[in-house]
């Protein structure tokens, strides 16, 4: 009997043997502990500032971190598809979908349920305390400047971003050069949000009234005859504007793309009859566009207030969220890295995700209509 | 047909308007990082633009023998010190004391066109550098200082980014496959916890994941970095790729089986090809969102100085030398440039990505 040789799978008069199936299992075995000794070799690496030049290092972790998957996938598989064709369409499945649900759940699902867990916990997770942590959350008087700062990024952030999203697309829809254009809104979207700080911070730069201004905003303020101002620091409550204008910048492309091609959607007909009966493109733009892109609008105004409501890489990187511009994540951070207090840390975590339920629940409910899992 | 020109003029200048005061930000970065650091500071970006202004044109340093606080005559004029230090102007010609009494001199300058168009390396030299670097200055002097290392930084960024984005991509095409053609118990129950997941704040996992890979003493290195990112690109990864994959005709994948070929080999052989511009959509995506990504690096690298990415080293030289702009807008710019190469190359498939219909989490 050769039980070296794999087997055509799918025919089905292939026999059961313990034997082969110990032998396919090799590779899996084989291809799993070179995937460990690489695991602990690139973290020893590491973790001991090896004298390895960093060039090599980055070398070899690339070739494990991405050929480990395949090779996984691929020695997993054919263990699979030696064993009797009956538990082979029992197992393939989950050869296919098990390693992304093992990944999703212990890095969403479980981590969810701890945190929700030490939200009842002092400080250390070692006593349970109740509501405590809840109770602070929402009546500290620093956290309710930083609920008041999320809410000025959710509401004047998503409005800005959309409305200058769509005021764009429209333009762009009747410009002579729309796919440059485009690219010139689109182009912040590739930069970091480190990146995007540095470049208003040069923008928002402040020098000595003696002197002369660097910064764009203060040398055109002083053109005019007024004074420097330190735009994101001492300029308060106003600073938080100053921060969000940063994420308007790089958002509006985001809400341009989407918007445009709900834009271009709309039947010229329909436009056309309006136009014939009168009506004057503001007229038009109000009464027909906006009812017909509604949907879009919508699906886009969610998504960046989800993404306002996390916001933490401008408002860490500006003001380190001093100078009350202070924001929930940025709260998330201090509470548990500043004070290592695991109990207001994890309970700010679960207000951001309690903010989030009803988005998740729209998901579920038009997921359930769908054909495909039907 | 007047009204009609009048209209597009409106249209096409008020766009062209909102996308120059979209890119200026960025052309002031740009611009400044190649400018000497002498010059950054004391003169806008935009001079290096022809403009008018006040340019030396000839300097008389006085004799040591002149009495200072008496009025002097100097190129034609009479005046105190205390008067050529506020600046004479006389013929067209100002005529300004520069530094202080005793050593100073007279800067004798003419308002004409001109332009800072002193450029230099200096400043990339000096971010990228590791350990000391001697730079060149405008007025030939030199300054050594510690480099801020970002050639390290960005081979880092490179080794996370690349497995942060094939690794996701990799389970989530076999998931997305899983869902779209196979048939097993709690298809649908577990598809749905991937829709759940979709737009799951990420803060709410962070501590958890830290706590474990301190026990496993993985944090600080990539593997921590990966593994995360893996973990949250996820829901859209496989979401994003089962639309696309559960869309392609049955009738291809009915013939594969009827020719005996086993959901491996129709996975390798015909899926992937076939999905190769979602695939491509989604690794855009991920590629800029690893590299971009500043929370996850600082919570799972941390301050470890060598695994470090760009990220991290650009928000460092942003905390502790906020001032020297010389170095923030030549680090910013090596942050940047990967990502707008890769953006303006592949916008087409960034777009398309984009419009799959996304909720990042």
């Amino acid at each position: 009997m050769s039980i070296s040789k794999p087997q055509n799978t799918t025919n089905p008069t292939t026999g059961f043997s313990p034997i082969r199936i110990i032998v396919s299992l090799l590779p899996l075995m084989v291809s799993m502990a070179i995937l460990a000794w690489g695991f602990f070799f690139i973290r020893d690496l590491q973790l001991n500032k090896s004298t390895l030049p960093q060039l090599i290092i980055v070398i070899l972790a690339i070739i494990w971190g991405v050929g480990g998957v395949i090779l996984l996938f691929t020695t997993a598989n054919f263990f699979v598809e030696q064993l009797p064709l009956v538990w082979t369409t029992r197992l393939q499945p989950f050869i296919f979908i098990g390693p992304a649900l093992l990944m999703l759940t212990w890095a969403l699902v479980i981590p969810t349920i701890r945190t929700i867990f030490a939200s009842f916990f002092d400080e250390a997770t070692v006593k349970f305390v109740g509501f405590k942590n809840f109770t602070f959350v929402f009546t500290d008087p620093a956290m309710l400047t930083v609920f008041r700062n999320n809410l000025l990024w959710v509401v004047v952030g998503t409005t800005f971003t959309v409305s200058a999203g769509l005021l764009i697309a429209v333009l762009a829809d009747r410009s002579n050069f729309e796919s440059a254009a485009k690219t010139f809104i689109f182009m912040p979207m590739a930069i970091s949000f480190v990146g995007a700080g540095v470049i208003w911070n040069f923008v928002y730069a402040a020098k000595p009234v003696t002197e002369p201004q660097i910064g764009l905003l203060n040398s055109i303020v002083v053109s005019f005859g007024g004074q420097p101002q330190a735009w994101t620091a001492f300029f308060q409550p106003w600073n938080n504007f100053f921060l969000i204008v940063i994420v308007i910048w790089l958002q509006t492309g985001y809400a341009m793309v989407l918007l445009s091609a709900a834009v271009k959607g709309i039947p010229s007909e329909m436009l056309e009859a309006a136009r014939v009966d009168g009506a004057t493109e503001i007229q038009l733009f109000f009464k027909i566009m906006i009812p017909q892109i509604l949907g879009s609008i919508i699906a886009v105004s969610t998504t960046i207030v989800i993404f306002s409501l996390k916001i933490f890489d401008v408002v860490w990187v500006m003001t380190g969220g001093q100078y009350g511009t202070s924001v929930i994540a940025t709260e998330f951070y201090r509470q548990y890295f500043t004070y290592n207090n695991n109990g207001y840390g994890s309970a700010i975590a679960v207000v951001l995700f309690i903010a989030v339920i009803p988005v998740m629940i729209y998901n579920l409910r038009q997921f359930a209509q769908r054909e495909a899992f039907k | 047909m007047k009204s009609k020109f009048i209209s597009s003029f409106i249209v096409n200048g008020s766009l062209a308007l909102i996308c120059l005061l979209w890119t200026i930000p960025t052309i002031g970065l740009l611009i400044s990082s190649f400018r000497d650091r002498l010059d950054i500071n004391v003169s806008g970006w935009w001079t290096v633009f022809p403009h008018k202004d006040w340019v030396s044109v000839q300097q008389i340093t006085p004799d040591a023998s002149i009495d200072r606080d008496v009025a002097m005559t100097l190129g034609g004029v009479t005046a105190t010190f205390e008067q050529f230090a506020q600046g004479i102007d006389k013929n067209g010609q100002r005529f300004i004391w520069v530094g202080n009494r005793r050593v100073g001199y007279l800067d004798i300058e003419r308002y004409q066109w001109t332009a800072n168009t002193t450029f230099t390396l200096e400043n990339y030299k000096q971010v990228l550098a590791t350990g000391d670097y001697t730079a060149k200055l405008k007025d030939g002097t030199t300054v050594t200082q510690i480099g801020d290392n970002m050639y390290r930084a960005f081979l880092n960024s490179i080794a996370v980014t690349v497995p942060s984005t094939v690794i996701p991509i990799a389970l989530a095409a076999f998931a997305a496959y899983g869902f779209a053609w196979m048939k097993f118990p709690g298809r649908k129950m577990l598809f749905a916890l991937v829709v759940g997941l979709l737009v799951i704040p990420l803060q709410i996992a962070l501590i958890p994941i830290l706590q474990d890979y301190v026990r496993i003493h993985v944090n600080g290195t990539f593997l921590a970095v990966w593994l995360a990112h893996t973990g949250f690109g996820l829901p859209l990864a496989t979401y994003l790729l089962f639309n696309y994959i559960s869309e392609l005709p049955r009738e291809i994948l009915e013939a594969a089986f009827a020719d005996g070929a086993s959901h491996f080999t129709i996975f390798t052989q015909l899926i992937i090809p076939l999905s190769v511009p979602a695939l491509a959509s989604f690794a855009i995506f991920q590629f800029l969102w690893v590299w971009n990504d500043y929370l996850i690096a600082l919570i799972f690298i941390g301050a470890s100085p060598t695994n470090q990415l760009v990220t991290q080293r650009l928000a460092e030289i942003v905390g502790s030398r906020g001032e020297d702009w010389h170095l923030l807008t030549a680090g910013a710019f090596i942050t940047m440039v990967l990502p707008l190469v890769v953006f303006f190359a592949l916008q087409r498939y960034f777009v398309r990505g984009l419009m799959a219909g996304s909720v990042k989490g």
